[in-house]
């Protein structure tokens, strides 16, 4: 029997094991997934819970549930790897081995990060993350009380996975609070490290606009040094100072300890992998799935699917000691809710940034790109069902996992049109 | 992509005028391209931008803030100080290397 070992049965483990309990033989192999508990959250519903959209309850299913029934499931928390035998060590002490490792760990906020942070004084009193459910829940209640003042949404460093994340959450906050009929009573401030509103041009300039129609002030190129708890104030590198009354933070987001205390990460415990492929730049069964790898693509579900649909390809050839023939090209797709019932839809890959244009979806029809419309939003809500019912079982949906051109507006196309315009 | 002279020398550059080819960089080039941003090379700077150079032969990508204030030794505040407002921006330009990927 060959053994294949996926630790984490977040999205990218369940989806894995999913597509691999199908595709390989079962009198030959033997599949085994860890994950420290047994609470699978969905992960983009974090986003709306604080906004009344979903209960808790909502949002979080047992893992087990997911798995097929001939996967084996370990209930433990990974202590370590040594990647030269072969072996996982457990926190309980018990010790697996593998022919071939899966790495599905994924990224977690760490407020500990960032002095001042998680002072008791601040930490779910005035001070939010909404990246795990403990945060968004506390959130949720914070801004029902909320009835005025200067609230900021503020990234902390680069990478973070779902980059959109934390622009959704101040266009949301904004229709949130006119709907509540206090907008003008509350001051809305983005403060990013990036340069912009976010990381491409084009993309980056059509968020910026929809930032200043809604009277959101945009505070680029802030890296965050402490936050000064006596006077609730964040103080950059550079000494630039923005008090707050309440702030929703996406804390600095890191790989698994585990990771690193096996030697196998960068200095944010993330693995470095071929970006192509996910293979491990070091060892040769070692594979990293998800948001646990270095490749410079967004950190998210939808990407992560687009992965695993080439991964597993790739994976049957290469135990038969053949060339990997399905390179990933960073795939990615995301709705980005504007607030209002409203949504924009992004799709780009590691070459090609988000463009303008529409995106060809079989039946529902072309979703309208980098653009607000009703149906997006719809699409948006949509990808619950489908994230419990196909994108974790592994089942076909009917979009591409490379990226397609088809739909949308080349660059040298829209300068055109902006200088036609100007004609 | 266009060249441009620099120090007497032909260089390829990017829309945003940071150099394309490795080789292509030197100090002399180093001098003009901090001068543009109104920075002047101390020994500190020099420091820094060798550990860019070789680091990026290593990785071969462009370091950030984190990366080289963790495995460069040199901290993100002193990075502020020495290559003020939008230091891995300006890192990488006076480097002659990549802008580092505003990570998506
Ligand atoms: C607020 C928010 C909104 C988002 N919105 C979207 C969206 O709209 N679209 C989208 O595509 N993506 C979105 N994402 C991102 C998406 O949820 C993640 O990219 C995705 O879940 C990554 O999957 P993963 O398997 O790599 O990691 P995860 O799903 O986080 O799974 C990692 C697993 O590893 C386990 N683990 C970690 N360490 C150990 C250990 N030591 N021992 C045992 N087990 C361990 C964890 O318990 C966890 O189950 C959002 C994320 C957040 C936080």
């Amino acid at each position: 029997m060959k053994k294949l070992l996926v630790l984490g049965g977040g999205t990218a483990g369940t989806i894995v094991v999913n597509k691999l309990a199908r595709k390989l033989p079962k009198d030959s192999w033997e599949i085994t997934i860890v994950d420290q508990d047994s609470q699978h959250i969905y992960q983009p519903g974090l986003l709306l819970l604080p906004f009344g959209t979903y209960e808790p309850k909502q949002l979080v299913k047992k893992r087990q549930s997911y798995f097929p029934r001939n996967v084996n499931f370990i209930s433990a928390r990974v202590e370590r790897i040594n990647p030269e035998d072969k072996k996982v060590y457990l926190e309980d002490s018990r010790i697996l081995d593998y022919d071939y490792l899966v790495i599905a760990s994924g990224t977690t906020p760490r407020p500990d990060q960032t002095p001042g942070m998680n002072d008791p004084r601040l930490w779910y009193k005035s001070v939010f993350d909404f990246y795990t459910l403990e945060g968004s829940i506390a959130l949720r209640n914070a801004l029902k009380e909320f009835t005025g003042g200067r609230l900021i949404v503020h990234i902390s460093e680069m990478p973070i996975k779902c980059p959109v994340a934390p622009l959704e959450f101040i266009f949301l906050a904004n229709a949130y609070f006119k709907k509540r009929g206090i907008r003008e009573k509350v001051e809305l401030v983005y403060v990013t490290p990036l340069e912009g509103a976010f990381t491409k041009p084009v993309s980056s300039q059509a968020l910026g606009e929809m930032l200043d129609q809604r009277m959101i002030t945009l505070e680029p190129d802030f890296v965050i040094e402490h936050i000064d708890v006596e006077t609730k104030t964040l103080v950059s590198m550079d000494e630039r100072e923005i008090p707050f009354d309440l702030l929703v933070t996406i804390p600095v987001n890191m790989g698994a300890d585990f990771v690193a205390r096996s030697g196998l990460g960068d200095e944010l415990n993330y693995i470095p992998v071929s970006k192509r492929t996910f293979l491990s730049e070091n060892f040769d069964s070692i594979f990293v799935l998800g948001d646990a790898s270095n490749i410079p693509a967004s950190k998210a579900g939808s990407v992560a699917h687009f992965a695993i649909d080439l991964f597993a390809e790739n994976f049957v050839e290469y135990v038969q000691g053949k060339p990997m023939k399905h390179d990933f090209d960073g795939h990615a797709n995301c709705f980005i809710e504007s607030g209002d019932r409203k949504a924009l839809l992004i799709d780009f890959n590691y070459d090609v940034e988000p463009l303008t244009g529409k995106f060809p979806i079989p039946v529902i029809g072309p979703l309208s790109l980098l653009k607000e419309s009703y149906l997006n939003h719809l699409g948006k809500l949509a990808f619950r069902w489908i994230y419990w019912n196909i994108l974790l079982k592994g089942r076909y949906l009917p979009i591409p996992s490379l990226m397609s051109m088809a739909g949308k507006v080349q660059v040298s196309i829209m300068e055109k049109e902006k200088q036609d315009a100007h004609n | 992509m266009p060249t441009i002279e620099i120090a007497g020398k032909q260089v390829t550059v990017n829309d945003e005028g940071f150099l394309t080819v490795y080789d292509e960089w030197s100090e002399d080039i180093a001098k003009v391209l901090a001068a543009q941003v109104d920075i002047e090379l101390t020994p500190r700077h020099w420091e820094v931008i060798h550990f860019l150079r070789e680091d990026f032969k290593k990785e071969g990508e462009s370091s950030t803030s984190r990366h080289t204030q963790t495995v460069g030794g040199f901290p993100i505040k002193e990075q502020f100080v020495l290559f003020p407002k939008k230091p891995a921006k300006k890192m990488s330009y006076i480097a002659g290397l990549p802008k580092p990927k505003g990570c998506v």
